[in-house]
């Protein structure tokens, strides 16, 4: 079976002659069908403007793409019928209500609620005991959960969600994505763009971005897999008299904070011994161990 | 047709959600067309006279007391010299100064033969030239009837006259309510048409909705005949609101058929709500929408004819005004209103109207994009 999404040599600038900003320069990728795909990168990495090429909503300057067999630029009617997309900003009816605006999307995809109820059962049975309540009432992650919902009521056969965990809770991302697992078993395709790190190692496959390049493409384990050093993780009573002491010595290759340790690299042809006897006069209550790389780590080394 | 039919569903909910929309519509008509036709009134009253009476006569006691009993003056000030009326033209109280000769009542009784002299504030250009003119009336009508008492008319007048009576059709009371409330109501009407409709669709964009709504298979005419129709419904029941104000406030009963006003109404309101369609093309926030509509509707009001006649306007003027939605409308109403005419005698109108229509229609359908 061919791809469910496939984007080859995508270009899109932004702006005139002088102030040009490169959004995307020469992206590709492949996602197969059924695949939770995760798009990973910092703010500004071209997430947003590549999904808005793949929803048809943006042309790009050059280069090709489609979705679900379909190009982009000539079959957008067609990946109009068939995808989800949940904006990254709550773009929802804030004067309707819950059931309002999911009624709405439904008419508009041409079904009804009651179609196509058990796809969205689980998530939109969360919020159906506010159904009356107007979607601007709603608090931050119910106005998801019916984003999401109001994505789904078509049965789309490829969901795109942009940014869908930014600025939410810890716990109401856990759900999120749980949910996500679930519609991956009715067999949709989802791509998700996140800018947390740690969002990577649930889905399938991720594709690292940064600045409108990629940096890499596989699965989260083989990305940690690819990291291919031992990575310390140290720490001391003064963090930042550490961190500029490990920047200066020369057995290391980078160091970066990274929650209540920094993360250390260290170059080839040196080990932890070296080191340590080299900043241990200068920092009490020195820790340093062994850790496993994780996708953030991954991304700091790519990203030099 | 179920499309759309949710589609106009949804947005007359939206519209009746929203508190300050359904206030804007009903009450800005009311008090619209309640207060402004008494403001708006083109016949000068309270004209403030300064009258320097250098003769202190009989006669020239008797043309001041006239005039000022004519009720369109007060008289500010009797001063003994030019310059000190002047001083109070400078001090803006006062808008005219009359002043009278020494001789004035001797040439008038020898020479038969008396010379005034009248000097306007012309600040404020409409008081100073229509007070000048109310003046020079009175004065004739003193004129005449001094000749009155003193000569006996002869069988056959020695001096040729021409009298003028005039006669003001389809307004004989040149009650100007009668022309200035059709011409308001077209204001209105202009306004909720192409405001609301921009604003509307301006605000889809600027929450993001529209984001929502491209990336769905809706059709682009679906979408567009969606936010059409709810504003082009509400603008004909504004226009029957007006006409309600109109004839219980002001009696004003359309001499035409209300099939004739609807009819180009119908039409009118097209064209207003493509160009609100198209100025929400352009604008990417409420603000911006804001302040296009509102230049444009400068333009069309000041060139449309309500406040000044088009016919005295410089040629190129006149010639924007053609492209001008409003002075066809302004025109159309006044016709039916006061004069009864019929859909054969606005045809011309009707034809440019939908002209209009068309082409705004067009060019907004043309230049509004599901994507970038």
């Amino acid at each position: 079976m061919s791809a469910a999404v496939s984007v080859n040599n995508i270009i899109k600038t932004y702006g005139k002659k002088k102030a040009i900003v490169t959004a995307l320069q020469d992206i590709s990728f492949e996602v197969k069908p059924g695949e939770l795909f995760g798009i990973i990168g910092p703010d500004g990495a071209g997430k947003t403007s590549l999904f808005r090429i793949l929803t048809t909503l943006l042309l790009a300057d050059s280069g090709t793409a489609t979705v679900d067999g379909f190009d982009v630029v000539k079959d957008y009617k067609e990946i109009r019928k068939r995808v989800g997309y949940m904006p990254g900003r709550f773009s929802l009816y804030q004067d309707l209500s819950v059931q309002e605006n999911l009624e709405f999307f439904a008419t508009i995809f041409n079904t009804s609620i009651d179609e196509n109820y058990d796809l969205i059962k689980d998530i939109y049975r969360q919020i159906e005991p506010f159904k009356d309540r107007k979607a601007g009432k709603l608090s931050g992650g119910m106005k998801q959960k019916l984003a999401l919902s109001c994505a789904l009521i078509h049965r789309p056969s490829v969901l795109f969600l942009d940014e869908p965990t930014t600025g939410v809770d810890a716990v109401s991302r856990k759900e999120f994505w749980e949910m996500l697992k679930r519609l991956k078993q009715q067999g949709i395709t989802i791509l998700v763009s996140t800018p947390y790190m740690d969002e990577a190692s649930l889905c399938d496959r991720v594709v690292l971005m940064q600045d409108g390049h990629v940096l890499s493409i596989n699965t989260p384990q083989q990305i940690v897999n690819n990291f291919g050093k031992p990575l310390w993780a140290a720490r001391a009573g003064n963090m930042l008299h550490l961190l500029n002491d490990l920047k200066q010595s020369e057995a290391v290759d980078n160091a970066y904070p990274s929650g209540t340790y920094h993360h250390v690299v260290l170059k080839d042809g040196y080990d932890e011994k070296f080191l340590l006897q080299k900043i241990k006069e200068n920092n009490n209550e020195l820790e340093i161990k062994q850790i496993q790389p994780d996708i953030e780590d991954c991304f700091m080394k790519l990203m030099r | 047709m179920r499309t759309l039919k949710f589609l106009l569903q949804k947005e007359f909910r939206q519209i009746f959600r929203d508190p300050s929309i359904i206030r804007l519509i009903f009450i800005m008509p009311v008090i619209q067309l309640i207060i402004l036709p008494w403001a708006a009134d083109y016949e000068m009253k309270n004209i403030q006279l300064s009258v320097v009476d250098h003769d202190h006569s009989d006669y020239s006691r008797k043309l001041v007391s006239k005039i000022t009993s004519s009720g369109y003056f007060i008289l500010n000030d009797y001063a003994a010299s030019f310059n000190q009326s002047f001083a109070e033209i400078e001090k803006d109280h006062s808008d005219i100064i009359l002043e009278i000769p020494a001789s004035f009542e001797k040439d008038l009784v020898k020479e038969s033969e008396a010379k005034l002299f009248i000097a306007g504030n012309a600040i404020n250009g409409v008081k100073a030239n229509l007070g000048s003119v109310y003046l020079r009336t009175i004065i004739q009508d003193f004129n005449q009837s001094v000749r009155l008492e003193w000569i006996q008319i002869p069988r056959f007048s020695p001096e040729t006259q021409i009298e003028v009576s005039t006669s003001n059709w389809y307004n004989p009371l040149m009650n100007y309510k009668y022309f200035m409330v059709p011409g308001i109501l077209v204001i209105l009407l202009t306004m909720v048409g192409s405001n609301l409709t921009a604003m509307n669709i301006v605000k889809e964009k600027e929450i993001g909705t529209i984001e929502q709504i491209n990336v769905t298979p809706i059709k682009k005419y679906h979408f567009i005949l969606g936010k059409l129709i709810p504003f082009w419904i509400l603008g004909l029941v504004v226009l029957t609101l007006g006409f309600i104000i109109a004839r219980v406030v002001y009696g004003i009963v359309p001499l035409g058929s209300f099939i004739t006003i609807y009819v180009f109404a119908a039409v009118y309101l097209l064209a207003v709500l493509g160009l609100g369609l198209l100025v929400s093309t352009y604008a990417t926030t409420q603000q911006q929408a804001m302040l296009i509509s509102f230049f444009i509707m400068m333009i069309c009001i000041l060139l449309g004819g309500l406040y000044t006649s088009i016919d005295s306007m410089p040629v190129w003027a006149q010639w924007i005004t053609k492209f001008n939605p409003v002075s066809y409308f302004i025109d159309v109403m006044r016709m039916v209103v006061l004069k009864g005419s019929t859909l054969a005698d606005i045809k011309y109108q009707l034809l440019v109207m939908s002209g209009f229509a068309i082409v705004l229609n067009g060019w907004a359908v043309f230049s509004y994009r599901k994507r970038s």
